[in-house]
């Protein structure tokens, strides 16, 4: 149970320096943090105590080991190259804001209001 | 015989191949990238009106992914909701297309636009079909990280600090999705949505069910822009590209937002009241908030913004009263929105086009210059604002009636009161744009070049005639069916699985 408090205490670190820090790159690492943390959780659902690898030569007498359940595998597969490209779409976006606007601090990145 | 259901996939497929070759050949055939998208286009809107013809004839349809059965293997589902969305997004994105055409050309890299344009609708229609909830989120993210591209699109230093704002955002939004996911499968073990609802029918709602929808409200909110949420929303339908606007706030926010939410909250979740009064409340929230924001505003395209977010507020109101009549109400008027919203930004197009100001105190009398577009603003215009005979009018009518039925007369007072800012804010718009005198700056301006004015024209009778869609046989086939696979809730597991089998 602790391990998936500290799995969303993670969470809500990454979505803190995403929401309330200044720098763009702290920004992006901020999401970065929360979407590790988002990974984990999955990694953790699929785990089993003293669970084997899932592969199941033939079926053993009296019924199936423990296995880890292999799903959650491979959908934090898909969510890590998701997370890859919105990374890297960001980090190329804050490249083109410095160029534009010579600066990394999004309080004077204020062209927007109202 | 068995429905041809092979036409799901084909709604994702076709985007994304057209997508990867545009992004192949687009350098070396400049000409291919339009012609591409627009055939794409086309073929996608005759199939999503073939689907409508296909839910009548067979019922539900579903489609396995690679012969797996369902829960084990991914499907596609066509029900009611499925096709009335297929047809709306594909509706406008090929009028969008169209209208493209003309507009592009101010741009360099065409290709790329075109590249981003059909995957933003790859994902879309993926969402759609869907019939499994990791799916969805991977569609959902392909949408997003290609919109993200169309607003940054211009490189303008507004264009891409708006995209930034969008990209966290969204983020965020999309990050609490996928962990309400994990939390989802851990609780029940499978993706299939039906089979979700299945095995969530069957035990007790506890605190893991609240703590999932709130994840779930708050990521859908975060993409549908509903008030609290809606802080990315201006800036980036504002910095956008005229069509893209057009496109994100047509169809996008709709696709990822409210139809993934009424997906998730009443087809596996199930609603309870609790949950529509929360949705009743965000939705009115919207709807006022959205309006007083936009009514200050004087850069056009700003103000457009705005009212999205107000407009989102009258669907999600009809979709939270929960009776059949608030619902057909709130989807009719997502189809409504889409469309006078679309043609209320590509009008903003051809003048930010013609003019190169967005500034409503820098028009005026532009109507003399631009008659066709001054024409099809004021049509759009009096649609959003409800005036009767345009379809606005009759679906803000059934929001309305539903609450009243449903007792809601605070929230009825609430959309009435919206729809009167809604008039008043558009009076501005036209009063400043097209009416008074001609600023003399704009002696020289000319009208848009014609696929831009074929494709006003189209969404302008579109706005007229939309009305026509509550005559009793066409409400049956298409907003009737709609609603019924929302307020049949998680009726929609049996169909879904027993369907496959």
């Amino acid at each position: 149970m602790i391990a998936y408090m500290l799995c969303l205490v993670l969470f809500c670190l990454g979505v803190y320096g995403a929401l309330a820090k200044r720098n763009v790159i702290k920004i992006v690492l901020g999401l970065a943090i929360a979407e590790c943390a988002v990974n984990l959780m999955f990694v953790l659902i699929a785990y089993r105590v003293h669970g084997s690898a899932p592969i199941l030569p033939r079926v053993a007498e009296g019924g199936a080991p423990v296995m880890v359940d292999p799903l959650p595998h491979a959908l934090v597969l898909t969510a890590i190259v998701i997370g890859l490209a919105t990374t890297a779409l960001m980090v190329a976006l804050a490249m083109r804001i410095y160029q534009q606007y010579g600066t990394y601090d999004i309080s004077e990145i204020r062209e927007l209001k109202g | 015989m068995t429905p041809p259901s092979y036409i799901l996939p084909l709604c994702v497929a076709l985007p994304l191949g057209g997508a990867f070759v545009t992004a192949l050949l687009g350098r070396k055939f400049p000409a291919l990238a339009p012609l591409l998208a627009t055939v794409v286009a086309a073929i996608l809107l005759g199939i999503s009106l073939l689907s409508v013809k296909l839910l009548l004839q067979h019922g539900v349809v579903v489609y396995t992914v690679g012969g797996w059965p369902p829960p084990v293997g991914i499907s596609m589902v066509l029900d009611g909701l499925t096709a009335f969305m297929l047809v709306t997004i594909n509706l406008v994105v090929f009028l969008v297309v169209i209208f493209c055409l003309d507009y592009v050309n101010q741009f360099t890299a065409r290709w790329n636009f075109y590249v981003l344009f059909l995957m933003t609708l790859a994902g879309m229609n993926g969402v759609i079909v869907t019939g499994d909830l990791f799916n969805l989120f991977v569609f959902l993210e392909v949408a997003a990280v290609a919109s993200y591209g169309l607003v940054a699109f211009g490189t303008e230093k507004h264009a891409l600090e708006a995209a930034f704002k969008y990209a966290v955002m969204g983020s965020v939004g999309s990050l609490c999705i996928l962990l309400g996911i994990a939390v989802l499968y851990a609780s029940t073990s499978t993706l299939n949505m039906a089979d979700m609802a299945r095995v969530l029918a069957m035990s007790k709602p506890g605190a893991l069910t609240t703590f999932v929808t709130v994840l779930f409200l708050m990521g859908f909110g975060m993409k549908a822009a509903v008030v609290p949420f809606h802080a990315w929303l201006p800036d980036a339908h504002s910095s956008a590209p005229a069509p893209i606007s057009a496109m994100l706030s047509g169809v996008l926010i709709k696709a990822l937002g409210v139809y993934a939410l009424c997906r998730v909250i009443f087809n596996v979740l199930g609603a309870s009241p609790r949950i529509l009064g929360v949705l009743l409340f965000i939705g009115a929230l919207s709807m006022v908030v959205g309006v007083f924001l936009a009514i200050g505003q004087w850069d056009l395209k700003r103000l457009l913004a705005f009212h999205s977010i107000s407009q989102i507020g009258y669907v999600i109101l009809g979709i939270g009263l929960g009776t059949p009549l608030g619902i057909m109400g709130g989807l009719f008027h997502l189809l409504n929105h889409s469309l006078f919203k679309s043609l209320l930004f590509l009008d903003s197009g051809v003048i930010e086009y013609a003019t190169g100001t967005r500034d409503l105190k820098a028009m005026g009398g532009l109507r003399a210059k631009l008659p066709l577009t001054g024409a099809t603003t004021l049509a759009a215009s009096m649609s959003i604002a409800g005036i009767p005979p345009f379809n606005g009018f009759w679906s803000k009518l059934l929001i309305i009636v539903a609450a009243v039925q449903a007792e809601r007369y605070g929230y009825a007072f609430w959309a009435v009161l919206a729809s009167v800012l809604t008039l008043a804010s558009f009076m501005k718009v036209m009063r400043y744009a097209f009416f008074g005198q001609l600023n003399s700056r704009w002696n020289s301006v000319t009208e848009a070049p014609f696929f831009m004015k074929l494709s006003l024209v189209a969404f302008a009778v579109l706005c007229v005639f939309g009305g026509l869609l509550l005559l009793p046989q066409a409400r049956e086939a298409f907003l009737g069916l709609a609603s019924e696979a929302i307020t049949n809730g998680t009726e929609y597991v049996n169909m879904a699985v027993t369907q496959a089998r």
